[in-house]
This record gives C-alpha cells, structure tokens and sequence, in this order.
C-alpha cells in the first residue's frame, strides 16, 4: 500500500504546486508592474499643444486621471485612439498623456486627424520619463488614483473591455464610496 | 606577383576584427577601463524588456539604448552595480535581473534542490540500511545453475 501512496502523494503535491503556477500567472505575456500600489513617478514636461508649457505630475494630483503612453510610431496606439475618444466621452476620467520619444509636429497632426482624446499630452523626447514609469512598449495605460497611487495598469491597446470590466468600476466603485 | 598565404591570413583577420566592432549594437566607451568593464558586465545582466530574450547589451530597439544610457550615466556618477539592479528593478520589476535575487518571496525556489537532494538521500540511505539488514538474514544457497 505504502509502496503507491508515496508515489501519488509525491505526484499530487507536484500537480498542486504546478496548478497553483499556472493560476497565479495573470496574464500570459505582460509582465508585472512593481508600481502597482505605488506613487505614481514624479515629472515635470513640455506640454504638446502649449508649447512653453510645463505639466508637472503635482498638478494632477487630488483627481482620478489615466496615464496613457502613445506615440504616432506605434500602430497599436492608433488602433486604441477609438476607445480613447470614447473614454473621454464618457466624462468619468480625465486622459493625461505620454508622448514616447516621438516628433512634435507629426504628433500635433495625429491629434487634429483623429481628434485629441487627452487634456493634456507631456512630451517625453529623451524617453526617462517613460522609464520611470516602467514603461516597456507602447501603448500602456495606468490607472492612478486623487492620492496619487498606481492601481491599475494595462499593457497594449485599450479596448472597450478593459474599459467597462477593469477601469470604469475602479473609479465609479470610488466615487460611489466617497 | 605572389603574395604570402601568411599575409593573406593575417589581412582577412584583420579585417575580421573591424568587423566585428562594427557590428556590436552598442559603441559606447567609458573612459575608464574598469568602468567598462563593470557597464559591460552589467548590460549584459539586463533584460531588454521589449525583446525579453536579449540583453541590453545585445538589444538594436530603442528603449534597450535608453537604458543603457542610464547605466552609463549612473556609473560615471558613482553609483555601484548593487545600486544600478535595484534602480532597475524598481521599475521593471526582477524580471529585468538575467540574475534572480535572493528574496522570501521565491526563497523556496532556491532552496528545493537542497531539500531534494536531503529527501533523495534520505531515500537511498533507507534503501541500503532495508538491503543491507536483508544481507545478514539471506542464508539460502544460490540458486543452481538451470539445466541446460
């Protein structure tokens, strides 16, 4: 009897310990941020439409705002500039954007083409900005809340699902509590 | 006119060399010997995160240039590689580190070929006590050599 428990226990704790793994892992592909239930990583840059203009990251604080990371270089944000314009619809959260290491004047264009979902875009030419952040590729959307913690973030194109399911119920759940 | 199979080896050697600075990904140069040894060392325990894979060091992409220009610039300003990892690591994460830290966290990850080997051990050493008691009990004759 001894002989076969040892096997299959030994066999089971493996299983148990595997499962567990695969389950913990949360999305296959996107790497954990280690700024998640952090403060949001300080800045101050020139500011897209208002050239001479600084935003300065203290001024966002006290409010709800969606950080979101683009460039008119990266396909996947022209893809998402749909559901930021809806976003912005919505009214419930305003976008802050990241311009990553890209040309003013064409980001400009971009914006008049397919409308300016952001109230405000940073310009981030040297790209230290994106790297304090944590910021690995284009497009990256953090959720940051009035005390200024990152509590959620989204790697790729925002779609309509991430919005409802995983960013919406966030700030409505706070403003709710409030 | 002939020219030596020699001189042939060594031009093409030469040129070899050339080459092979021109292809590396990366041209800096630190003034100091010791501090490109350490940059090197370092970029090459980086992970480039967009391309996951590569180091720094061996990484074209962008973003793997803007890193390796903060370790350029945070070693000529005096930090330490410690120092470098966990700047880093705070925001990328250990996944950045090719090197894993020690942590509690994944303590038991470094600590399971210990307890293995402990158990395997364990194991083998009930085995030959089990064999060995039987040695001293097993009086029979062999067995004999079946007919042929």
């Amino acid at each position: 009897m001894n002989r076969f428990l040892l096997p299959l226990g030994a066999f089971l704790l493996l299983a148990v310990v595997l499962a567990v793994g695969i389950w913990h892992s949360p999305q296959k592909g996107v790497i954990a941020s280690p700024l998640l239930g952090r403060p949001a990583p300080q800045f101050s840059l020139p500011e897209l439409n208002h050239p001479g203009r600084q935003l300065h990251s203290a001024q966002l604080k006290g409010r709800w705002y969606l950080f979101n990371v683009w460039g008119t270089w990266c396909t996947e944000c022209r893809a998402e500039h749909a559901v930021l314009l809806k976003v912005q619809q919505a009214g419930v959260v305003p976008l802050i954007g990241l311009d990553w290491k890209d040309d003013d004047a064409q980001a400009r264009d971009f914006l008049t083409q397919l409308g300016n979902p952001y109230q405000a875009v940073a310009v981030d030419a040297s790209g230290r900005a994106a790297i304090e952040w944590g910021v690995y590729g284009a497009p990256e959307t953090f959720l940051v809340n009035p005390q200024g913690i990152i509590v959620y973030k989204h790697v790729g194109a925002l779609t309509d699902d991430t919005w409802t399911r995983d960013i919406l119920p966030r700030v409505s759940a706070a403003a709710a509590g409030s | 006119m002939r020219v030596p199979l020699v001189v042939v080896a060594v031009v093409m050697l030469a040129v070899l060399c050339v080459a092979g600075t021109a292809w590396a990904v990366d041209p800096t140069e630190l003034p100091d010997p010791a501090l490109q040894a350490r940059y090197s060392a370092l970029t090459h325990e980086l992970r480039c995160m967009q391309c996951q894979n590569e180091s720094l060091a061996d990484s074209p992409v962008e973003l793997a240039a803007d890193l390796r220009r903060e370790v350029r610039e945070q070693l000529l300003a005096g930090k330490s590689d410690a120092q470098v990892r966990a700047w880093m690591a705070a925001r990328y994460g250990d996944f950045i580190l090719f090197r894993p830290r020690y942590s509690w966290r994944n303590a038991w990850l470094w600590g399971a070929p210990a307890v293995l080997l402990l158990i395997g051990a364990m194991v083998s050493w009930r085995i030959v006590r089990e064999r060995t008691a039987l040695l001293g009990t097993d009086d029979a004759p062999l067995e004999e050599d079946p007919p042929r």
